[in-house]
């Protein structure tokens, strides 16, 4: 489970220059929300080179059980290295819906 | 008891730095600052301060030091000018978001081009939105008094903000005036080490200068004008301990011969001295003048001023730098804003002087406050203008 979102609301509440205190704290932060596109994983073409794993800027790549790569949509931005980074095509960036 | 030396102010300021307890300085030294960059290396390498002292090798670097030096919860110094600050401006508005009170000393010079090395305010200006506090010294004395100040207010817990000394490039650096130092006991006492908020220490993880979008930097650039808006209160409270301590008094408009006075000059910086001059003068004369100067320009002094120039009919504004396709002089367009609001207000005329280092003389206020109070009987409104710009 996520934790609920820790920063302040409001601008009496934003701790002295804005310090983080809590170590960690950056994956409570949901780039997701920056997304227009969205990684889709076609497994059938997918090799498991891990080539989308590594060039992940967001680091959101992960293998599953079966060996074959997924994205995390909480942090996935959707910048689209991943497509362009598999060379079998197994992954294509479509619209937001 | 302390003593009267003569010294040069340059000279004076970095001994009175040295006398702070600064963990960390690093200077890079270009006119007119050099003197305070040199004399307080010589102060460290002589032994007479435990201050690691970073020799780098751009203003950039300066400052980026002294930030990441405060950050650890080090008392870190830093000076410049000119083209030095430009430099620095890139880092400024990040220190004083991260909340780090380091203390600097601007020796005021013309910015390039053509380049010039005289005075004039034309580089701290540009730094006016930097979210530092930022105030002017007219004398040798006083750029001493408030350099040791500024650590004080800088590090107050309900401060937290960096403080810039200006002190007059050659008009004021390179005097020899007779000044007077507190006593290292007097001081150590004013100035007890710096207690930080928070430091950069791998047992007790802390972020600083942490990235934030656009759901949240509204509030943080809130909570950032609030706390220089109320660091006035503090500042009032570290000179009136100042003034119980060593008995020179500082407030944030300072006024000579104003009470009564229809026409007020207003200047900011060393200015002021020959400003007296002249308002004694034109009194001799009969002409009802005062002087209002400014000490305290961020954050803005409004109420002070308001009230010392509540009574007036004509303010004369001199600017030591042109905002260029704006209202004329950055300190006028401040003021007039400043006034808007009041259902009686001075007229306000506004002339731009002593650009890279022209001499101002005393002759040239009494010509302008004439002039002034001569067009205004006529009614003249006037905007600003460049005061003894030859013309054909
Ligand atoms: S880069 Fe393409 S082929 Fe390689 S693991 Fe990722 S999805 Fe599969
Ligand atoms: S689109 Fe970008 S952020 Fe999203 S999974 Fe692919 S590489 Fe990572």
């Amino acid at each position: 489970m996520k934790k609920e979102k820790k920063w302040p609301e409001a601008w009496h509440e934003v701790k002295v220059g804005a310090m983080v205190f809590e170590p960690c704290s950056a994956r409570e932060y949901l780039t997701g929300s920056w997304r227009a596109q969205r990684p889709q994983f076609n497994n059938l073409r997918c090799i498991k080179c891990g080539l989308c794993y590594i060039f992940c800027p967001e680091g959101c790549i992960s293998q599953n059980a079966e060996g074959f790569f997924e994205a995390d949509l909480d942090y996935c931005k959707g910048c689209g290295i991943c497509a362009h980074e598999c060379w079998p095509g197994a992954i294509t960036m479509v619209e937001e819906g | 008891m302390a003593k009267r030396v003569g010294m040069e102010v340059a000279i004076a300021v970095a001994e009175a730095v040295g006398m702070c307890n600064v963990d960390v300085a690093a200077c890079y030294p270009i006119t007119p600052q050099s003197h305070i960059a040199e004399h307080l290396s010589d102060i460290v390498a002589d032994g007479r301060s435990d201050t690691e002292y970073v020799t780098v090798e751009s203003e950039h670097s300066a400052i980026s030091v002294v930030a990441g030096a405060s950050g650890t919860g080090a008392r870190a110094y830093t000076a410049t000018s000119s083209q030095g600050l430009m430099l620095m401006h890139e880092i400024l508005p990040i220190i004083s978001a991260m909340r780090l009170p380091i203390c600097i000393a601007v020796a005021n010079r013309a910015v390039s081009g053509p380049l010039n090395i005289l005075n004039d305010h034309s580089d701290i200006i540009p730094q006016r939105d930097a979210g530092w506090i930022v105030m002017f010294s007219e004398n040798g004395q006083e750029a001493i008094d408030l350099s040791i100040q500024s650590f004080k207010i800088a590090e107050r817990e309900d401060v937290l903000l960096p403080v810039a000394v200006n002190i007059d490039g050659f008009q004021l650096t390179h005097m020899v005036e007779p000044v007077e130092f507190p006593e290292q006991k007097a001081i150590n006492k004013f100035l007890p080490p710096r207690k930080p908020y928070a430091t950069l220490h791998p047992d007790k993880v802390v972020t600083m200068g942490a990235f934030a979008m656009s759901d949240i930097f509204a509030e943080v650039m809130k909570a950032k004008d609030e706390a220089l808006k109320n660091s006035k209160k503090a500042i009032l409270e570290v000179w009136a301990e100042w003034e119980r301590t060593f008995g020179r008094r500082y407030r944030p408009v300072e006024t000579y011969k104003a009470d009564d006075a229809e026409t007020l000059l207003i200047t900011m910086g060393s200015m002021g001295e020959t400003a007296e001059i002249a308002v004694n003068e034109l009194r001799e004369k009969g002409l009802p003048v005062g002087l209002v100067k400014l000490r305290l320009w961020r954050p803005f002094p409004f109420e002070e001023f308001r009230a010392a120039v509540r009574k007036a009919k004509l303010l004369i504004v001199t600017d030591r730098a042109v905002s260029f396709g704006g209202p004329g002089g950055p300190v006028y367009g401040e003021i007039r804003s400043a006034l808007y609001n009041e259902k009686e207000r001075p007229d306000v005329y506004d002339y731009i002087i002593g650009l890279g280092g022209r001499d101002v003389a005393v002759d040239d206020f009494t010509a302008m406050v004439e002039k002034a109070v001569k067009d205004h009987k006529k009614g003249l409104k006037k905007d600003y203008e460049f005061y003894g710009v030859r013309e054909k």
